[in-house]
């Protein structure tokens, strides 16, 4: 095999890409866009700070002959970080509020709720004797954060409220641990979706392989090719390797502007440099999806279309999007989830590199990026080169 | 079968003829090392026959040029022209019969055949993205030419083909005569043993025509075999040592173009074709 051969057209390559804006823009740019807007939009800035809720309150009990307890409630819940109160008169301007979006939840402290407490400090161990009365709770459905996060704070108050502050320090039996790898609750939108965006990021390529494949081809510049000492496997290793430099550019553009917006992942240098190996290994699935789409594709444009078959079902079964159900067994099928996966562990998780886990992951990556290359250069060689 | 002297006929018969004089064998063994066989003919075409499905392409042709020619291989559009110089150019095999080149079988020995030819495709293949001496670079890497040879040979290919002032221009800004003398550069930046030019000068303004006729004309005299396709008769009795006419596949004329237009008493090879298929050349564009 002739290096020489092989590098120049990597060479030729790099030239074509930076030449060209749109695909300069598709490679490069594109990936720092969405990372920033994504970033930007679920809560990247501020290193992780603490999400802020605006809610709702309505006291139906202002009348009570027991006042002190919807005091306590109220202060209880202004006293939480990040949470801004705003009091209501009645139900339903609160109601129309939550719905337009104005306010993650809407808390309505009902009529007897001060005698519902005195009533369970008279008697404790009597549960007949207790005046029942519920808090109601109306959360925005449309705010996942705000789905998962304000009913466990609104029980931490309800039981402030009812045991005051010893109430989280209270000697039982049975501990539960204290999370110490998975710390979800203090992440933002943006850290669950950055693992997704990374791999994210790359899919497009598999567009701009079949596009520069098939007007290659068009162009009568594959044959021509065909009539020099240039062997088939020199050439393909000049792709994968200009593409691969494209994932390494791709990648450090995509770390560096979730650093800039604030995106600090719990991993340290060796975690980093193992995202970068499994995002290359990625590419490799990029490519050979690219020449099967350059195969099946019999002009440039049609390589574009053609190219989201392989994109899209990558895009919404591997990356950002929640998976549940049938869309979690489709995604085991999906290169692009094994890499989500293993960034999420990495990043989110803040597991070691030594995690089995993600070795597993990478091994699945890389052995499908062979094998699609492999299939995609048969593919290749066989319908589009002559 | 094929009219060759391998390294030991040609050294036994040396040693045959010349016993004493060893060190001349010697040489001569090392010299044949080198290129391994003496080939007769540049290139040897033997019953070859291409068929698309039921479209033949080329029909039995038989065809052999010698090293050093300039080989003009004429005819209307269709007629099988290019589909020869693509079997010749290894991209495609024939159905039937045999073609060689420096001896070199185009489907057994492709990668030997591709080293030692420079292909001119009829339809000019280049990076649009890339300037004129990138893609002309380009190809001389693709065959490993010197690093220094290659940049002074670029230097001079363009000064001689007049394109020094543009090469640095994207391609893809040219005009198609521009774009036509860059694709001549392309396949001969190898220095090209073989060169198979496919119509270069087709739609050429004349200034860029000459400026590829003189080129072609010292390639000839630095040794380089040559099959030029053309539909300009006048390219072809300027620059052609002998003319292959052919028609629907099949070689209907071949000698050099006095002969042929003595031949067939024509005062020019627009006629001698005329003359032997009842149509004019061009009439297929």
């Amino acid at each position: 095999m002739a290096l020489r051969r092989t590098l120049a057209l990597v060479k030729k390559n790099m030239k074509m890409f930076t030449r060209q804006p749109a695909v300069l823009f598709l490679l490069l740019l594109f990936p720092i866009i969405v990372t920033a807007t994504f970033g930007l939009a679920f809560g990247g800035m501020g290193q992780g700070g603490v999400t802020n809720f605006d809610i709702g309150l309505l006291n139906l009990d202002a009348v009570s002959t027991d006042p002190q307890w919807t005091n306590s409630f109220e202060g209880n819940l202004t006293e939480l970080e990040g949470i801004t109160v705003t009091y209501f008169d009645d139900n339903a301007s609160g109601q129309s509020e939550l719905l337009q979006g104005n306010m993650d939840a809407f808390i309505v402290i009902p009529e007897g709720f001060g005698d519902s407490c005195t009533s369970y400090w008279n008697s404790p161990f009597d549960g007949s004797s207790w005046i029942n009365t519920t808090v109601e709770l109306y959360v925005d459905s449309g705010s996942m954060i705000a789905s998962s996060a304000i009913p466990p704070l609104i029980q931490q108050v309800v039981l402030k409220t009812m045991f005051g502050n010893d109430a989280t320090t209270l000697d039982l039996p049975v501990d539960i641990g204290s999370p110490t790898l998975v710390e979800a609750s203090y992440f933002t939108q943006w850290d669950f979706m950055a693992p997704g965006i990374f791999a994210f990021a790359s899919i497009f390529m598999i567009m701009i392989v079949a596009q520069s494949l098939t007007e290659e081809r068009d162009g009568g510049l594959l044959k021509r090719l065909g009539t020099t000492p240039l062997k088939s496997h020199e050439f393909m290793l000049s792709q994968v390797i200009s593409y691969m430099l494209i994932a390494v550019v791709q990648v450090f553009l995509v770390f560096a502007a979730s650093f800039l917006i604030g995106y600090r992942p719990a991993t340290d240098a060796a975690g980093l440099g193992f995202a970068f190996a499994i995002l290359l290994a990625f590419s490799l699935v990029n490519v050979g999806f690219g020449l099967i789409a350059a195969t099946i594709s019999k002009s440039a444009e049609i390589a574009s279309g053609l190219s989201f078959i392989f994109i899209m079902p990558q895009m919404f079964f591997g990356t950002f999007m929640p998976l549940g159900g049938l869309t979690e067994t489709i995604s085991r099928f999906m290169p692009s989830n094994y890499v989500t996966e293993a960034i999420t562990t990495l990043f989110l998780r803040g597991a070691p590199v030594t995690t089995l886990s993600i070795w597993s992951n990478l091994g699945i990556v890389l052995v499908s990026g062979l094998v699609l290359l492999l299939i995609g250069v048969v593919l290749f060689r066989r319908y589009s080169t002559r | 079968m094929h009219e060759e002297y391998t390294k030991s006929e040609f050294a036994a018969q040396t040693a045959l003829t010349d016993k004493k004089n060893l060190g001349i064998i010697y040489v001569l063994c090392v010299c044949l090392s080198m290129s391994n066989t003496i080939s007769k003919h540049a290139i040897k075409i033997e019953n070859l026959t291409k068929r698309f499905e039921k479209v033949t392409a080329v029909d039995d042709l038989s065809l052999e040029i010698g090293w050093g020619e300039l080989f003009g291989l004429l005819g209307p559009n269709g007629a099988g022209k290019t589909t020869v110089i693509n079997i010749l150019s290894t991209l495609l095999e024939p159905t039937n019969g045999v073609a060689a080149v420096a001896d070199h079988d185009v489907v057994f020995g492709a990668d030997e055949v591709r080293k030692i030819i420079g292909v001119c495709p009829q339809e000019p293949a280049f990076y649009q993205h890339l300037t004129g001496r990138e893609n002309i670079e380009l190809m001389g890497d693709l065959h490993e030419v010197p690093k220094d040879v290659l940049k002074d040979r670029v230097e001079t290919m363009l000064k001689k083909i007049g394109l020094e002032d543009d090469a640095d221009r994207r391609a893809g800004q040219y005009s198609g005569g521009m774009i036509r003398r860059v694709s001549t550069l392309m396949a001969l930046i190898s220095d090209p043993k073989v060169a198979l030019l496919d119509e270069p000068t087709v739609a050429m303004d004349p200034v860029s025509r000459r400026a590829v006729w003189d080129f072609i004309r010292e390639l000839k005299s630095n040794g380089k075999s040559i099959i030029l396709t053309t539909h300009y008769m006048e390219e072809a009795e300027e620059l052609c040592d002998r003319v292959g006419i052919i028609d629907q596949g099949k070689l209907i004329a071949l000698g050099s173009p006095k002969e042929l237009m003595e031949e067939h008493h024509a005062e020019d090879l627009e006629e001698v074709f005329i003359k032997l298929t009842g149509k004019k050349l061009r009439e297929g564009f």
